[in-house]
């Protein structure tokens, strides 16, 4: 589903966000990727999204050369895979509806589909009560929630969710975990990015391993070891 | 269409939960319409100043006594044929006579000279008034030409005072066009001096929105749904800040019209009633098209990611 061949990504001289990786993510995979801070987690995952373009190397989201990605055809990938921030990177002047409307209204959907779908998902995500909050109204797990709803709305092939238990405590780290593993169990392909070591161990899929932009460790049933 | 619908909401939304932001928008605007409304009511006084010191400007053509008036009839048709002409009045050789008198009635001397003489030494005039103040040396010129002698007028006019009021026409004119070139000069520095400062609050407005932008282009929302209610929100502060100008300058030319009317020579509340829709669809134009166009050059720097 996702090739990433020999990429890099160099800033200046002194840095180096990727170096030469070689990566394939097949469809339906729960795939981590960890590593420290500057490994070049977010980098990696910004490619595929081509928020981020490689200074060499390519990538590949099925067929589409993500780096030579017109305008518009960037528009309609985007719209196939769900983001989950740190910061959540919620539409501060709309509320919890909003939100999750504006995701569906990028993607064509009619009025009916939206005033069906969103207070269904925002159940799902339990913030049914939250429905009329704006994002300053909600805790740190409530925006994540409310992130991850946006994200799956569309039904998306993928989601990335970067470092989406950083700003949570355990409990609602344990709550978003479990939410990404249950999109999984219905077939979305899920890249994970963190390093936390608990969560790593709770999902006990494929970890993929950074260091100064290098892939070090890639484990089919991994374990956090950096 | 649905997606006009949402992205037209959209904008009314923004506008209101913005909040101050917005309304500090509205006030930048509403300064920058109201300089351009201020310059239109200026450029108003000033094109009236010039067009009654202009309309004090002619030329007369002097007949000789008994010219026969035929021919001075001949030679008016043919002037008024000159495109340059605005209007050509005459005045008969008894109605000279009778202005003299009217003029003198109180100068006994002057009175009893003319009745001494007893005949009308006055001849029959022409009094000619061009569009503009500059062509007037071209209707001077058309007297003199042979276009003027076929007709055998040469011989029956006794003179033309263009000559004489030459210096002070030539230096009306150069201050009058001066004077326009000036004012249109102010004009348009004054208007960008506004449009620029305007763009840049809206600028401001947008860039606190950067990052919202940035979410909306991830979300997978396309450039003209992000930029869109932008472009809505600019054209609500043009709105608002037309009615806002057009409100403040009743009172303005209110008291302009009673206490400055002797001063300027033009009742600007009356001129600013009897233009109000042409000035209104100017401001609103210049409203909107500045809250349009400002938002979507704001917005284009943030949306190519």
């Amino acid at each position: 589903m996702i090739y990433f061949n020999n990429v890099s990504k160099i800033y200046d001289k002194d840095g180096v966000a990727l170096e030469d990786v070689n990566l394939t993510i097949n469809a339906g995979e729960f795939v981590s990727i960890v590593g420290h801070s500057g490994a070049g987690k977010t980098t990696l995952v910004k490619m595929i999204l081509a928020d981020e373009r490689p200074t060499a190397g390519t990538v590949f989201y099925e067929s589409i050369n993500v780096n030579k990605i017109k305008n518009q055809d960037l528009t309609k990938l985007r719209r196939r895979i769900g983001v989950v921030f740190q910061d959540f990177k919620l539409l501060p002047n709309k509320t919890a509806y909003e939100n999750i409307a504006f995701a569906m209204e990028a993607a064509g959907k009619t009025d009916e589909e939206i005033s069906t779908d969103v207070p269904h998902v925002l159940e799902l995500v339990d913030l049914g009560d939250k429905i009329s909050h704006f994002p300053y109204q909600l805790s740190g797990g409530e925006k994540q929630r409310l992130a991850i709803a946006r994200a799956i709305i569309n039904q998306p092939e993928l989601i990335i969710a970067d470092e989406p238990t950083g700003n949570l405590d355990p409990i609602n780290t344990y709550e978003v975990v479990q939410i990404l593993k249950k999109i999984n169990d219905l077939g979305t392909t899920i890249i994970l990015t963190t390093h936390n070591q608990g969560v790593i161990e709770s999902v006990g899929k494929r970890v993929i391993t950074l260091e100064r932009g290098k892939v070090v460790r890639d484990d089919k049933d991994g374990k956090y070891v950096i | 269409m649905t997606t006009l619908k949402r992205i037209i909401k959209a904008g009314f939304i923004n506008f209101k939960r913005s909040g101050l932001v917005s309304w500090a928008a509205v006030l930048v605007t509403t300064i920058t319409l109201s300089v351009i409304t201020a310059l239109i009511l200026l450029q108003a006084v000033l094109y009236f100043s010039l067009g009654q010191i202009q309309d004090k400007v002619d030329v007369t053509i002097y007949f000789t006594v008994g010219a026969p008036e035929d021919q001075i009839m001949l030679l008016k048709s043919s002037i008024e044929k000159l495109p340059e002409v605005a209007e050509v009045t005459y005045t008969s050789a008894e109605e000279a006579l009778r202005l003299f008198r009217e003029r003198h009635e109180n100068d006994y001397p002057t009175i009893q000279a003319l009745d001494e003489i007893g005949e009308n030494p006055l001849g029959a005039y022409l009094n000619v008034r061009a569009r503009e103040v500059s062509e007037y040396e071209s209707i001077a010129n058309f007297l003199k030409s042979d276009n003027a002698l076929v007709i055998g007028s040469a011989s029956i006019i006794d003179k033309v005072n263009y000559h004489q009021n030459k210096l002070v026409i030539d230096r009306l004119n150069s201050i009058i066009s001066g004077a326009q070139k000036l004012g249109f000069l102010t004009t348009l520095v004054l208007i960008l001096i506004s449009i620029v400062i305007t763009f840049n609050t809206i600028r401001l407005t947008i860039f606190i929105a950067r990052e919202e932008i940035g979410v909306m282009r991830l979300v997978g929302a396309s450039k003209a749904r992000v930029n869109g209610p932008f472009m809505v929100e600019g054209a609500i502060y043009g709105v608002i800040a037309t009615i806002i100008t057009l409100v403040i300058f009743l009172p303005i030319t209110i008291w302009f019209g009673r206490n400055m009317t002797s001063f300027l020579g033009l009742d600007l509340h009356n001129y600013y009633l009897s233009n109000f829709f042409q000035i209104f669809i100017i401001i609103l134009l210049s409203g909107i098209l500045l809250g349009v166009v400002s938002s979507y050059f704001a917005t284009r720097r943030y949306l190519n990611k």
